[in-house]
């Protein structure tokens, strides 16, 4: 149907003739593959470790019947009570802290509503036909992003712990291919966070003079660096998501005995050369 | 060399209308509004267009070209491939008052909405004085031209026509640019979730996309404006620092 002005109405209807469809398509795709690997992951709460390397999905300790069961020492929770039931893997719990953080991201929500809501599905594209509220009815919760950070924050430290423990096994320090993915991992992961438009806000976003007082002006450089790093908030938003991937698929493949470790405490090591 | 480009115009008014090809000679370097001005030297004299700087810089040529909403005079043929129909139409949001000319006074009228600019009393010397580090983000919304590009794409009001509960992305930064601003008294929070709408944008940031001054509406302009009403109205932590010790009260 088309309007006084020649304009297409309807969902997914547009006169634009280029490729709209592409960014909105991708990044169905990119989530939607990514959620399918991270329930599988989850719920399988296996291969999570080998040798220093414990995925960041995993970023506890969990049953010692585990598949590759190295040492409880490194892990930041120790063991899991035997009661737990193995159905919920530490997996469902911290990833979902953090993915409640990714739900209500600034970036997130735009590439959510396009992708998989049609809230609008490109820009000039019709949307959904529904009665639209935005975010002030259901989606009210949206507004509590900054809670969701809070815990994204709490977890930072975590991983870093993880990441640093992964530079010493067997009472040795050093250096493996896993201690570089964990490190990167956890560098993405703050840029990611630290480039948080509630962060940005509350850091100094918030003043209306940067020049009032010392603290201000202290808060003007916070400012300062975390919008360097909120330009590039969907670079880090894809690039954190898919390393996090990437490491508990390397640790995976290493526990399973499919890819060996480069280190400094065997050279060319298999999961074997840890045991 | 002279070469040979077809556009496709609406022609019409709000009642009724209908797509028109006509063919002209262009040149090299010649923007979609050149290409206009052929259509109404050599076979429409009467096609209506608003159009004033051809520099980009006066807002007037907003049309959109092949769906996407652009100035005209910023939008080069060659950006299109060679021998396409290029096809223009005018801004969908606003009512159409013939051919390309739309009737954008709804614009004016939420600007009338939006308490003016509100400084303290002078001080005894009669200078005012702020840094420029206070500033530098208020600059950034006032290099807005005005041309409603924002306001055309925003789907709140080009889609769902919700232009009672949303005064569009134009008007979002024009209260964060009034907000932010270290010498303005008016406590505007309430007035821009409760009046302004700030609740209805989903941040899907086509209003940035499209900006021919690439001014950061969305992530400079409204979320920073919703982050500071959920600091007013959502979050706890706040409306308790607020309430006992006065955290975050304009001075």
């Amino acid at each position: 149907m088309a309007t006084t002005g020649g304009h297409v109405q309807g969902f997914g209807q547009t006169n634009r003739t280029d490729r709209w469809w592409v960014g909105p398509a991708a990044t169905a795709g990119g989530l939607g593959a990514w959620l399918l690997y991270y329930a599988w992951a989850a719920f399988q709460g296996k291969y999570w470790a080998a040798g220093p390397y414990i995925s960041p999905f995993y970023i506890t300790y969990t049953h010692p019947t585990s598949v590759t069961d190295t040492s409880p020492a490194y892990a930041f929770w120790g063991m899991w009570p035997e009661w737990w039931p193995a159905l919920i893997t530490p997996a469902l719990i911290l990833g979902f802290l953090p993915g409640t953080f990714r739900v209500t991201c600034y970036y997130y929500r735009k590439a959510y509503y396009r992708a998989f809501f049609g809230m609008p599905p490109g820009c000039a594209v019709g949307p959904r036909p529904v009665n639209y509220r935005g975010e002030t009815g259901l989606l009210l919760f949206q507004n509590l992003h900054r809670y969701t950070l809070y815990l994204a924050l709490l977890l930072l430290p975590i991983l870093y712990y993880e990441a640093a423990l992964s530079y010493s096994w067997g009472g040795e320090l050093g250096i493996g291919l896993g201690s570089v993915i964990l490190t990167i991992n956890c560098f993405l992961i703050t840029g990611y966070t630290l480039g948080c438009h509630a962060w940005r806000h509350l850091i100094g976003g918030r003043l209306n003079c940067f020049s009032c007082d010392g603290i201000s002006e202290a808060r003007h450089g916070a400012w300062r660096f975390t919008t360097w790093l909120n330009i590039r908030h969907m670079r880090f938003a894809w690039m954190s998501l898919y390393w996090f991937l990437f490491t508990d698929v390397f640790i995976r493949l290493m526990s399973m005995g499919y890819l060996p470790d480069i280190n400094t405490w065997n050279g060319i090591s298999w999961i074997a050369d840890f045991h | 060399m002279s070469r040979q480009r077809t556009l496709r115009v609406w022609r019409g008014d709000g009642s009724s209308g209908q797509f028109e090809e006509y063919t002209c000679d262009v040149d090299e370097g010649m923007v979609v509004l050149d290409l206009i001005h052929q259509v109404q030297k050599h076979h429409a004299p009467d096609l209506a267009c608003r159009w004033n700087c051809k520099a980009g810089k006066c807002g007037s040529c907003s049309m959109e070209i092949n769906g996407k909403p652009k100035l005209s005079c910023m939008t080069r043929l060659s950006d299109y491939e060679e021998g396409a129909v290029i096809q223009v139409q005018p801004l969908k949001t606003f009512p159409i008052i013939k051919d390309l000319a739309t009737d954008v006074s709804w614009n004016f009228r939420q600007n009338e909405r939006i308490t003016p600019f509100t400084p303290p009393q002078l001080p005894e010397d009669g200078d005012y004085r702020m840094q420029q580090v206070d500033v530098d983000r208020v600059q950034e919304f006032r290099k807005c031209i005005e041309c409603f590009l924002c306001q055309d794409t925003c789907h709140i009001l080009r889609d769902h026509e919700k232009k009672e509960g949303f005064v569009g992305p134009r008007f979002m930064i024009r209260v964060a640019q009034l907000e932010m601003h270290p010498l303005d008294t008016v406590d505007r929070i309430p007035a821009t979730r409760d009046e302004y709408g700030s609740g209805m944008c989903n941040i899907t940031r086509c209003c940035t996309e499209v900006c021919p001054e690439h001014i950061n509406i969305t992530d400079n302009g409204i979320i920073p404006m919703k982050e500071r009403v959920v600091d007013r109205f959502y979050d706890p932590v706040t409306i308790v620092l607020r309430r006992v010790f006065g955290w975050g009260k304009r001075a």
